[in-house]
């Protein structure tokens, strides 16, 4: 059995390289149109004046991902595998494709009066957003570990490039530097992962793994590239104990980056975890995730009881909500894959929310991301504490947000599973979250307003970014079903319906 | 109001009326004056619709009447399914009563955000009222948790002292308690097949017995409701953040407090607790009782020697809900009549005595009883006002709390005749801390030079506190009106336990 990726040097040496039909370019669409747009950008850059470019790319770039946006529905239409067959456009594929894509957009939004706030030079930024996105979208529709690998590669050196983009701020840079060396370390580990799974199975397209694997092949080096690969992974997700660096990154990089980056790489690294663990039927994992869930949401809960910046605080909380998500992963898979899609959905949502308001309150040189900053801001700028505060409780799970049917379809499918400690964890962690989350909103709303601390009206970028988020945070909570029909879907296209659902290997 | 076609639309309309009427406000501009208009028309409106509820309701009938049944959410199936017994009548009633008062009672005490507080008492007012209308599990958990937030947010942004602190201490005790009811619902939701959030459909499953691994789970299931409703109640030892709240609140929130948030707590073990788990009820039932016991001379005993008047009517809360929670677990027709008479006497005459606290306070701006004296010669109305409404909270015959008391008495003496004797004494007490109180306040001389000064109530105070007085007196005259209501759904509720009886009794 040979990739198909080995095929290609040998047919070049025949001669007979035939190029591939035109329905498999429509089937990576989006990311041929972010690649062109980022290009664009790139080349527009150094025409305009380094000072005033900032609005000019960044319309630039919103065009792109909009353009993007539009060309996933395009991709929708022709399912399929492609190239042959290292992509495949399905169901799943097209969700995290709108999902990274509106993340994009909502960050390019939120970015858009930044950059001038901050007085940064755009340069590349927009143009490396979209790059990063291409990465992101590759990652949940290749369906081929090495190419797998190289979207991840794409999205992570954009997303180190972008973290240090506050090029005054000494923070911004260590954030950067170490993003950068502790992100190609994981990745090494990942492309380690993928090298054993080949000794394995002799192949590194995910079907054929699936099939070697399900055929009982595959050993001991299965085990230890499935471990491997969960290194890597689960540095880019931030869950414990790989979430170290979550903190001083998030702490240094600019707010609108850190929003993006907590939940566009995240939730492509899920759908590869979703691929390479779920659908590979991939053995022994069942226990490494159960733990690193329950690590996350307790270290991360814990962590984020203590933190005063507000930057630091969402980190914390990240890693806490990217405990939650691995807890489903641990439920059986035909249950745990669709919830999985629902939080990152919902994260996405809030999370980023979350952080175009902190990227507009900020201000200059983000002097002013400490909770004491926040004191009284319900009286200062009702709109933006209500919208902050909104997604605060769907980052709690309070009913009618995202964030509660997100927790909601977790603990069912974990109870459903049986898993009735780990449900418990999420739980008690719940409770935790809801302090350190509500220490916020007393801040907002029951503290004297300082008055040193300025307080800008909202522009128009960031405030259609927010309604978006808001809007996208309520839909989930009110109306679900939709969502949840579509996540189902595609999980039971990864998981496979045909086959048994009891082969939860090592559970 | 005779509108027979309005009966399958009228609880939804009764519901969502305040809600919409607070995001209406949202567009009012900021003129206090406006907003507190409309906000008592609202809440009026609220109100006389809400009267249809008893004038319309099949009184001998025992099921739930006026029911809607759609579907809203496919997976989970969940449904917006609302429906009201003679229980939950009352307690609707109670709330649309006590709204249009808290708007009026808060005319001048709310100075700054007043658009904010009357948009947060009426979102609370339709979580209340949708607490007591829901049929479907989660909507009733989505209305409970959202009646969580306003409150909060009621007591931390309008309170005074230690506000902050009495908010938090609310949010959490409250939060963590409904976190290990969410836990029961997922379970129950889990395990019943067809998966089923539906109360009624919950109740034929376990009376059917054909719920997997009920028998095992129901004493956790019965714990996990406990915890959230006996928080919510409070039972003695979980009642420590009622005086904080209570205290710091501002009137309106210490009003709908104890007027109708504790009682949401009785309402859940008599709806939840009580009958769907029947035989963990009455396996549980002599550590309750026996804490509900605690709860009434420790509240009694503790309200006596408060020396801040708010704090002895917040004390005197606790005693009085013990004799709900007493009530409710003798398991007899008088206990359970009785129980719900107290719940409604109590939320009419402590939120009385919470308005007149308000009243005292606008004009001295302390609770403390020492601050006070001879206050009947400077206010006169405002003592008599005092009198009728302490007299109704004593329960003194002709008064709606003598009913109560004296329903639960008889039922706990029928029930465990050592209870009701020990339970008798609470009645005594509850005529000693608060006569004590109206002496040292009202009678004698002026003791403090500014008091002689205080005017006496106005015209819309007047307003405010008539109705109660009015309510006080009519439901001690003619309890019968209320009762006939009652009785037939408390009867469903202890068929479960007369046949439980029937069966010992042929054994």
């Amino acid at each position: 059995m040979m990739t198909a990726l080995a095929h290609i040097p040998a047919l070049l040496a025949q001669g007979s390289f035939v190029a591939p039909p035109l329905e498999d370019y429509l089937r990576v669409l989006p990311e041929l149109v972010l690649s062109i747009f980022g290009m664009i950008v790139m080349v527009i850059d150094p025409l305009l004046d380094p000072e005033r470019n900032q609005k000019p790319l960044g319309l630039i770039g919103l065009v792109g991902a909009l353009a993007a946006l539009a060309s996933a529905l395009v991709m929708a239409g022709h399912p399929g595998t492609a190239f042959s067959g290292v992509v495949q456009v399905d169901n799943f594929a097209i969700f995290f494709h709108i999902v990274v894509i509106a993340i994009a957009v909502v960050g390019i939004l939120s970015s858009y009066e930044y950059m001038a706030v901050q007085r940064i030079r755009a340069g590349e930024y927009y143009g490396l957003i979209l790059f990063g996105t291409v990465g992101m979208c590759l990652m949940s529709s290749a369906i081929e570990l090495v190419l797998i690998f190289i979207a991840l590669e794409i999205s992570s050196i954009a997303t180190y490039v972008l973290a240090g983009f506050r090029r005054r701020d000494a923070a911004s840079s260590e954030s950067s530097l170490k993003y950068f060396l502790l992100g190609s370390f994981a990745t090494a580990f990942f492309l380690y992962g993928v090298a054993m799974m080949f000794g394995a199975t002799g192949s590194t397209s995910i079907p054929v793994i699936r099939a070697a694997l399900l055929g009982g092949n595959g050993g001991l080096l299965a085990y230890v590239a499935v471990a491997l690969m969960f290194v890597g992974l689960g540095f880019k997700v931030a869950s414990a104990p790989f979430h170290v660096w979550t903190p001083d990154v998030y702490e240094g990089a600019p707010a609108p980056i850190v929003g993006l980056m907590s939940t566009g790489p995240k939730a492509a690294a899920f759908a590869v975890l979703l691929r390479v663990l779920v659908e590979t039927r991939a053995p022994g994992w069942f226990w490494m995730l159960w733990v690193s869930a329950a690590l996350s949401m307790t270290i991360g809960n814990l962590g984020a009881l203590v933190q005063d910046n507000v930057k630091r605080l969402l980190a914390y909380s990240s890693i806490a909500h990217a405990g939650y998500v691995l807890a489903a992963f641990a439920a059986k898979p035909a249950l745990g894959a669709s919830p999985v899609m629902f939080y990152t959905a919902a994260y996405a949502a809030m999370n980023v929310g979350a952080f175009v308001v902190v990227s507009h309150f900020a201000n200059q040189g983000e002097r002013y991301v400490t909770l004491e900053d926040y004191a009284g801001l319900g009286r200062r700028s009702p709109a933006l504490a209500a919208t902050f505060t909104f997604f605060l409780m769907s980052l709690i799970g309070i009913p009618i947000t995202g964030g509660f049917f997100a927790k909601f379809y977790v603990l069912n499918s974990d109870l459903k599973s049986g898993l009735v400690g780990l449900a418990i964890i999420l739980v008690l962690n719940s409770a935790i979250g809801a302090y350190y989350y509500l220490r916020i909103i007393v801040m907002m709303y029951m503290r004297e307003p300082r008055g040193d601390v300025p307080v800008t009206p909202i522009p128009a970028a960031a405030a259609i970014a927010l309604a978006a988020c808001v809007a996208a945070t309520l839909a989930l909570g009110l109306f679900p079903g939709r969502v949840l029909d579509y996540t189902s879907q595609s999980a039971e296209q990864i998981v496979g319906l045909n086959t048994p659902t009891n082969s939860t290997v090592g559970q | 109001m005779n509108i027979p076609s309005l009966n399958p639309i009228i609880l939804t309309l009764v519901t969502f009326i305040p809600a919409l009427g607070g995001v209406l406000v949202l567009f009012i501009p900021r003129r206090d004056r406006d907003i507190k208009l409309f906000a008592l028309v609202i809440s009026l409106l609220t109100f006389v619709v809400s009267v249809h509820l008893p004038v319309h309701l099949h009184r001998n009938l025992a099921g739930f009447q006026f029911e809607v049944d759609k579907p809203w959410i496919a997976s989970p199936n969940i449904h917006y399914h609302m429906g009201i017994d003679g229980i939950s009548v009352w307690l609707v009633v109670l709330t649309t009563f006590l709204t249009p008062l808290c708007v009026l009672i808060s005319w001048k005490s709310i100075h700054e955000r007043v658009k904010e507080f009357f948009i947060l008492l009426l979102l609370l007012e339709t979580a209340l009222i949708g607490v007591f209308t829901s049929l479907d599990l989660f909507l009733f958990y989505f209305f409970w948790e959202g009646t969580l937030i306003p409150m909060a947010l009621l007591i931390g942004m309008y309170g005074h002292g230690r506000k902050v602190y009495a908010a938090v201490k609310y949010f959490l005790f409250t939060m963590i308690g409904s976190m290990f009811m969410l836990a029961a619902i997922i379970w129950l939701y889990t395990h019943t097949s067809p998966n089923s959030f539906d109360f009624a459909e919950i109740q034929r499953q376990i009376h059917a017995g054909t719920i997997p691994g009920f028998s095992t789970a129901a004493p956790w299931l019965f714990l996990g409701f406990f915890i959230a409703f006996a928080v919510k109640v409070p039972l003695f030892p979980l009642h420590t953040w009622l005086p904080d709240a209570h205290v710091e609140a501002p009137t309106a929130g210490s009003v709908l407090l104890a007027g109708v948030l504790l009682k949401m707590g009785t309402y859940g073990l008599l709806r939840f607790n009580i009958s769907l788990f029947p035989e963990e009820a009455r396996r549980n039932a002599p550590w309750i009782m026996t804490l509900a016991l605690i709860g009434i001379i420790y509240g009694a005993l503790v309200a006596m020697v408060q020396p801040n008047m708010k704090k002895l009517i917040a004390y005197s809360s606790v005693s009085h809900l013990g004799f709900v929670v007493l009530g409710l677990f003798s398991f007899t027709t008088m206990g359970l009549n009785g129980a719900m008479f107290v719940m409604l006497s109590h939320g009419v005459a402590t939120g009385g005595l919470f308005m007149l606290a308000g009243i005292i306070y606008e004009r001295r701006h302390t609770y403390e009883i020492a601050e006070f004296g001879g206050l009947a010669t400077p206010m006169p109305k405002y003592a008599t006002f005092f009198l009728v409404t302490m007299l109704a909270s004593v329960g003194l015959p002709l008064m709606n709390g003598f009913i109560g008391e004296f329903l639960v008495l008889s039922g706990a003496f029928q029930a465990r005749p050592v209870y009701g004797i020990l339970a008798a004494t609470g009645v005594i007490w509850s005529a000693c801390y608060l006569l004590w109180m109206y002496q040292r306040v009202f009678y004698g001389k002026v003791t403090h030079e500014v008091n002689g000064a205080l005017p006496d109530i106005d015209l819309r105070e007047r307003w405010a506190l008539a109705p109660i007085a009015v309510a006080a007196l009519v439901m001690g005259v003619a309890p019968i009106m209320w009762l006939n209501a009652i009785e037939p759904a408390v009867q469903t509720a202890l068929a479960p336990f007369a046949q439980q009886l029937a069966k010992v009794v042929s054994q």
